[in-house]
Order: structure tokens, then sequence, then C-alpha cells
């Protein structure tokens, strides 16, 4: 077997292309820019420490099943942890979408960092929509029957049904969880890649 | 409510502001309000950490 | 190699500066940590809103009337659902964009014949019922435009419906076996039958509740309900939760056209605002690539703020 052939194998190539671009010291630094002081840097991390908990407490939802915490004392606080995770999720990506947006965070070749922020959002809000639907109570009757008339409207209806419980359900456990982990984790590594966003040049509005 | 419920339910109907056709429950609107007062929090308070940052410098 | 000229909106400098000691894992796990205590806190403290389901037992229970009004509405086809048009129907080409028809586009994939699949098969399924199938077979053996005459009939008395003895009376004249079979289907609803009916289309199982909240929806009972907890469209009710709940308060954007002209009185409304929202969307997805857009972060000056340390340095 000659080196070449070991070269052109695709395994090969994943792993020095990978490697290239995200050498272990980037994956896992230990420094990073003097200019990251500032409070406002902790809402990504928030915002990840919160999808941890969303994820983690809709497991233990998914052990009993969708209906298991009408019934039992302990579901319903289950099924509170997972609410209120959802709320600090929002509000920390929400704060922390404040705070890219006012460091020009796309600069210096992060625009794909900032468009899987943006879908990630996206996506996370239609993964919270069919979790409101799929609570089985007056909620779920009322948000899926109120807004079936916005998604039929978009011809979406036709294949997207809001009032088939089976379907929402399967696409909040399983399509919209795997679609966001996935999205975060891109968005995660292109942080690492790039690195985090230096300050504006001192005399930027100046030379303006 | 069980052993583990809810200390403060929030069950009862919620309270509403209305102000033209604004109209948002006071609970929608602390959310929306902590945001805000977070955001301007983190960007106007000292971060720890600074006089180590700057020996490093 | 040749530089091109330096755009501050769209370039970044390259960082010459100090690099400061960063323990990336310890970070994620306090993080986990504190967000895991806050969200059992919030939870201990506050838990989570769970109204219970209505039913159609509960809704006949509790306002038979309006249950027996929206019955004939299913048969007269002044519902909601039986005028929707796609993807239940085709009674009404449905909302449009501008000359767009979207939804008629995409076609009927969701079926819904409010006559059969709300009032005569669930009640067909009812056992035990004799004087109920002679009525059946009286409607079934008429012809169309008696059936319509029946109805039509039975639509002038239904303003002014009462609810006796545990029956449903109209004052009809000419309306063949219309009103036992509202009637019927009121009794049926009451004992918890047509919950069953109405989801056991496809046999045993179900996952899928798309025709008894059809239904639920087109009454005025739900409605009420959702009023009263502020629910409704007109009361940002997208954004909202029942009982004192914070709700999807990241939908105001969203809500918030719904309660201004045009939208408040355009019957296009939904898509309106959808197309409103998806241009919005897209602005902020490619907001790097806007120019304008993308300098008010600079023009702003509150990253002088968050980097104040590095340019007082």
């Amino acid at each position: 077997m000659s080196t070449t052939e070991i070269d052109r194998q695709w395994t090969t190539r994943l792993r020095r292309r990978a490697a290239g671009k995200l050498p272990p010291e980037k994956l896992l630094p230990d420094t990073q820019p003097a200019y990251v002081s500032s409070w406002i840097y902790v809402f990504g991390v928030t915002t990840l420490a919160a999808l941890v908990v969303v994820i983690v407490s809709g497991c233990i939802l998914a052990l009993e099943g969708p209906q298991w915490w009408h019934s039992s004392n302990i579901g319903h606080f289950v099924n509170s942890t997972h609410l209120w995770s959802v709320e600090i999720f929002f509000f920390a990506m929400i704060v922390h979408l404040w705070g890219k947006f006012f460091m020009g965070a796309w600069r210096g070749g992060r625009t794909l960092t900032w468009m899987t922020g943006c879908v990630t959002f996206f996506a996370s809000i239609l993964a919270g929509f069919t979790g409101y639907v799929s609570q089985t109570n007056f909620d779920s009757q009322w948000i899926s029957t109120q807004s079936k008339d916005g998604i039929n409207a978009t011809g979406g209806g036709s294949f997207f049904n809001v009032l088939n419980l089976g379907q929402m359900l399967m696409w909040h456990i399983v399509i919209l969880p795997i679609a966001a982990i996935a999205l975060t984790g891109m968005h995660v590594l292109l942080v690492r890649i790039k690195g985090v966003v230096p300050p504006f040049e001192k005399d930027t509005e100046i030379a303006r | 409510m069980g052993w583990i419920g809810s200390i403060i339910p929030l069950d009862n109907l919620g309270h509403y502001l209305h102000w033209h056709f604004i109209l948002i429950s006071v609970s929608n609107l602390i959310v929306i309000g902590l945001m805000i007062v977070t955001f301007v929090a983190a960007l106007l308070l000292p971060f720890p950490g600074r006089s180590r940052r700057k020996e490093n410098q | 190699m040749s530089k091109k000229a330096f755009r501050p909106d769209v370039d970044a400098p390259e960082w010459r500066g100090g690099y400061s000691p960063y323990d990336i894992i310890k970070e994620g796990t306090i993080a986990i940590v504190i967000v895991g205590l806050l969200t059992i806190l919030l939870a201990t403290f506050f838990g989570s809103p769970d109204e219970r389901a209505i039913t159609m037992k509960i809704w006949s229970n509790a306002d038979p009337i309006d249950f027996a009004q929206t019955a004939i509405s299913e048969m007269n086809g002044s519902s909601t659902t039986a005028g929707y048009g796609a993807p239940y129907n085709t009674a009404s080409d449905g909302v449009q964009l501008g000359p767009l028809k979207i939804a008629k586009f995409m076609g009927v994939t969701i079926p819904i014949n409010t006559v059969k699949d709300f009032i005569i098969n669930p009640l067909k399924s009812w056992p035990n019922q004799p004087a109920l199938n002679q009525d059946l077979a009286t409607w079934s053996s008429a012809s169309s435009s008696t059936q319509s005459g029946w109805v039509a009939d039975y639509t002038k008395a239904a303003p002014n419906l009462k609810f006796v003895n545990g029956h449903i009376v109209a004052q009809t004249t000419n309306a063949g076996p219309v009103p036992a079979l509202i009637d019927d289907l009121t009794q049926m609803a009451q004992s918890g039958a047509l919950d069953q009916a109405l989801v056991t289309g496809n046999g045993f199982y179900t996952t899928n509740y798309t025709k008894p909240l059809m239904f639920l929806a087109d009454s005025g009972y739900l409605a009420n309900l959702a009023d009263k907890q502020h629910l409704t469209g007109s009361q940002w009710g997208m954004m909202n939760e029942t009982g004192q709940y914070p709700g999807q308060a990241w939908l105001w954007l969203y809500t918030f056209w719904y309660q201004i002209p045009p939208f408040t009185t355009s019957s296009n409304a939904d898509i309106l605002v959808f197309a409103v929202m998806a241009v919005l969307s897209m602005a902020l997805l490619f907001l790097p690539l806007i120019p304008g857009l993308r300098s008010i972060p600079r023009k702003s000056r509150v990253y002088r703020l968050i980097w104040r340390e590095h340019y007082q340095g």
C-alpha cells in the first residue's frame, strides 16, 4: 500500500482537514484574547447550559411518556423544570443575540457563525412551539387550533398538521432536537475555529 | 398540589396591562424587562479578573 | 499581497494584544450548575400550568345550546371548518398573498367533510339506537335538496334553541330528521361517546386529533375560555400563557403585527404577517451582508462599553 493511496483516502483527507481547521488547542483553548472581559460574554455559555437542562428534563419526561406529567407530582415537577429551562434558554439566547449584534460579531469572516446562530434561534422557536402543542391540555388545544391558520396560509399546513398530536410530538422530541443540537454544535465549532471577534479599531468611527 | 408542586402557583387568571393596542401580561412584561435589565447590567457591571488580565498582557 | 480597503463592518482587525488564561470546561460546568439550580428553584416556586383539555363531553354539558348551534353550523356549511378551503376542503380559496393562493395550490391533503365526519358518521357508530337508525335512514335516503331544505329550516330556529329536560328543543316546521339528529348528537356528546367516535376514524390506535380539534375550534365555548385567559389573536394571545405564567415572549414581534392595521382588518392577515416576519427573519439572517444595517453596531458605539477595558488600555 503506497503512501499516496493512504493520502487519497476519504478518511485521511477528512481527518487532516478537521485537524488543520480545528486543532485541539483551538477546540479546547486554555487562553483567550485579553479583550474578552465583559459579563456579556457569559450569555452564550448560559444558552448552552440551558439547552443541556432542557434536553435532560425532556429526556426524563420521555422516560414516562407524553401524559405522565398530568397525573404524577414528580412528572409535573419535571415538566416545570422543562418549562423554566426553556424560558432561561430563550432569555439567555436573546441577550446573547443583542450582545453579538452590538459587537458586530460577524466581522472578520464570521458571517456563517452569525447565520448558524440565527437559524438555531428559528429552529428553537419551532421546537418550543411543537412542545406547546404537544402538552395534551387546554393550552395545546387552543394553540394548535389558532396556529393552524397561520401555517395553512403558507401552504405548510398541507404536510405540517399542527392538530396531529403524533406528528407534532415526533417533531418535538426527534427532528427538532436533532436540528437544534446539530446547529448549536456547528455554531460552537465555528466560534472555536474563527475565535471571538476582536474589537473595532480604536479610530474606526473617526475614520468614517 | 403535591409535596413537590409549586410554592407560589401561578394558576389564577393573569394580570394584564392595557395601553392603546398594547396588551401584555405582567409575567411577560417582567420577563422582557428582566432581559433588558440583564443586558444593560452585563454591559455596565465590571467583570472580575481585570487586574490579572492586565498583568498577562 | 495587495490589501483591499479595510471595511470596518465586514473585516476585523487582527488581534496582536495579549491573552489571558481561560478554563472553558470549568466555565461550562459552572454554567450548567447555575442554570440547573435556577431551573429547579423556579420550578419549585412557580410550577407550570396545566389546564385540563376540553372534551366534547365537557363542552356539551357546560353549554349544550352552543354545542347544538355549532353542530348545525357544520351541517349548513357556515362553520369555520366547513368554509375553510385547503387543506381541509374546497369550500373557499382560503387566504391569499396578492394573487397567490398558496394553500389552495397545495391542495386538500387533510380532507374533512363536516356533515359526514362530525355528524353522520359518529351518529352511525353509536350502538343500540333504533330510533336514531331510523332517522339516519331517512336522512340518507333523502335527496340533497331535501336535506338542504331540512337543514335550512333548522338553521332558522337555531338562534332560539332551548335545552329542556336534557334535550335540545328547536322550533322547526319542516326540518325532517335534523332536530332528532342534532339532539342525538348532543346526547352522544354528553355521554362522552362522541369524543371516542371522532378520534377512532383510523381504528383502535390514534395519535391524530385533527377532527375533534376542528369541531371544538368551531365552538363559541373554546373561544370564550381562551378570551378569559387573554389567549385570542387580538389579545397578543400567541405570546400569552394560561394563568399568570410567562408565555412565548419571544413571539412578541410576530403577534404584534396582528394588533395593528392593515393586518387587523385584512382577511389575509395570516399570510401577510407571515410574509412580513419572513422578510424580517431573512434580514436578521443576512444582516452581515446588508449595508447600512450592519453599520448600526459600530455607529451606536455600544461596543465601547463592552470593550471599555481594551479602549482604556
